[in-house]
């Protein structure tokens, strides 16, 4: 191999890991409420969307830079998700199981359909100088915008990590996870830590939403194609497993570049479904799942 | 001894009577399972509460936790009503549950489990010394205290379970089925260990299917029937009674 495709190589496997961390990110939103609460969230993408949306609307409307967006979308997604767990999961009481498919399923359409009503259907994006500069390092050039989604995506998992395994709010969320009852029974309002994940889970989305919007057009249903991601990179990691939602993320980008690159780009989605596929039939319990059944 | 008479602790003053229950009805949906059940549980008593499947002694706990509503009487913890109450409300008040199956949070550490019972603000500080009295109470888990839950064996379980409702600083500990699923001579020794909740001042309202061990350790003991209470005694006396003996004892 000549050092031209050497180069190239670690410059599609860069590129694949730095979007893949953003795939983590959006994979751990749905493996903390699956996690948690045993909800499918189908309306995950359309959070992200929703985050996208906001740093649209801040930037045209007030010029705001996208990453200070961040300050408005973490909050206001996690007020959404708290919310909703609220108002809606909650009410649904035992038959949380097949009622959350459909409520959730149902908040996506009116999240895409207002996004669609309010934002039109053009794809929009936001044009800051920074949006196509790159930096290079040992001749692989990184995309700043990709760069600051890295590094955006392992700040809010190591900070997810201190607060699930530093605090007391990480700890009851877990004894939640593992026991919900035995939870109850130790004086932890359970219902509160359901709408707290549930907002983490939908916050994580929209922040992913933040930091792609420097890198990527946004319409009204965006959200769709990263539900879909978001399925494959959790299903690729275990169903609520933390770790291995990351570790899916990381995967997912990878396998998505190096086969835009080598094969052909315009099956840059396929190669993630066919990734999704093989495991489901291989190892349906993830990647790094333990291979007795989790409960 | 006649049956339903009351027993020596029903004089004392009502004011001692730390949990009360009085004719409760519950439903499962259109089934009812529970008939018109009374009874108390005084200040440091350690009383029992047997029958068969299906007898309704589960359920009644499960009132008593929160965990269910009943559908007519009264279930109250001192001034407070218990029916209806959210059950991390109960533990609040002092009532500590040590569920069925013992409920443990099983990729979680011994010592996550212990720490987890101290969840509640009123509990934290005592959480450091409750800690240590859990572990002189149980000196086997002081080696466990970095193993997983799921990885210890029945009894030991049992143990995180109680440790981690005393964490909770109870004044009442409701227990249900603590020897369920373990080895008989397990049982022998939890029920040791629950005899011995006394001298730390608990008062133990103990939900069992195995009467012979529930009237060794406790001072009286409630018999459900399908439902209805049929007897009522100072568990010394309800061994040697030929129903009970007849029934459940066996000769």
């Amino acid at each position: 191999m000549d050092s031209a495709s050497v180069t190239a190589f670690f410059q599609t496997l860069v590129q694949g890991l730095l979007t893949g961390g953003l795939y983590a990110l959006i994979g751990t939103g749905l493996s903390l409420i699956f996690g948690v609460m045993k909800v499918i969230n189908f309306a995950h993408g359309d959070f992200l969307a929703i985050g996208m949306f906001i740093t649209l609307a801040l930037f045209k409307a007030f010029n705001i830079d996208p990453y200070l967006s961040l300050l408005v979308v973490a909050p206001a997604g996690f007020a959404l998700g708290f919310l909703i767990q609220r108002f809606v999961l909650a009410r649904l009481g035992d038959r949380l199981g097949e009622g959350s498919m459909l409520a959730t399923l149902g908040l996506g359409l009116i999240v895409s359909n207002t996004l669609l009503l309010t934002f039109g259907a053009q794809p929009q994006s936001i044009n800051v100088p920074y949006a196509t500069t790159t930096f290079q390092f040992a001749g692989v050039q990184i995309s700043i915008p990709l760069l600051v989604a890295g590094l955006g995506t392992l700040v809010a998992i190591v900070g997810l990590n201190l607060l699930l395994y530093r605090t007391e709010l990480g700890r009851a969320i877990r004894a939640t996870a593992q026991n919900p009852l035995g939870a109850e029974l130790q004086g932890v309002k359970t219902t509160q830590i359901q709408a707290i994940v549930f907002g983490l889970g939908v916050a994580f989305a929209a922040i992913a939403g933040v930091l792609l919007m420097p890198l990527l057009y946004t319409f009204p249903t965006v959200g769709e194609n990263y539900t879909t991601k978001a399925f494959i990179v959790t299903v690729l990691g275990g169903l609520g497993n933390l770790p291995g939602a990351v570790a899916g993320g990381l995967v997912l980008g990878v396998i998505e570049s190096l086969g835009a690159f080598y094969i052909s780009n315009n099956y840059r989605d396929a190669y993630g479904l066919i990734a999704f596929l093989l495991v489901l039939l291989l190892r349906p319990e993830g990647l790094f799942g333990k291979t007795v059944k989790r409960v | 001894m006649t049956s339903l008479a009351p027993s020596p602790a029903s004089f004392v003053n009502a004011q001692d009577r730390v949990l009360n229950v009085e004719n409760l009805e519950v439903a499962y949906g259109e089934v009812q399972v529970v008939f018109g059940v009374g009874l108390h549980v005084s200040k440091g008593e350690l009383v029992g509460l047997v029958g068969g499947n299906g007898s309704g002694k589960s359920t009644i706990l499960r009132v008593l936790s929160g965990m269910l509503r009943a559908r007519a009487g009264t279930a109250t913890y001192r001034q407070h009503n218990l029916n209806g109450v959210p059950p991390h409300k109960i533990t609040d008040l002092g009532v500590a549950h040590v569920p069925m199956g013992r409920q443990l949070f099983g990729q979680m550490t011994v010592e996550e489990n212990l720490l987890m019972g101290a969840y509640l603000p009123r509990t934290r500080a005592g959480r450091t010394q409750n800690l240590q009295k859990v572990y002189d109470f149980f000196p086997r888990l002081v080696d466990k205290r970095s193993t997983p839950a799921a990885a210890l064996s029945g009894g030991e379980q049992q143990m995180v379970a109680i440790g981690r409702a005393l964490m909770s600083e109870p004044e009442v500990l409701l227990m249900d089925e603590p020897s369920l699923g373990l080895a008989p001579l397990v049982v022998s020794e939890v029920m040791r260990v629950i005899g011995s909740l006394r001298e730390l001042g608990l008062t133990v309202l103990l939900v069992e299917q195995n009467v012979r061990q529930v009237l060794k350790v406790t001072d009286r003991t409630y018999v459900l029937e399908l439902g209805k209470l049929v007897k009522v005694g100072p568990s010394r006396d309800l061994m040697g009674d030929p129903d009970i003996i007849k029934a459940y004892l066996g000769v």
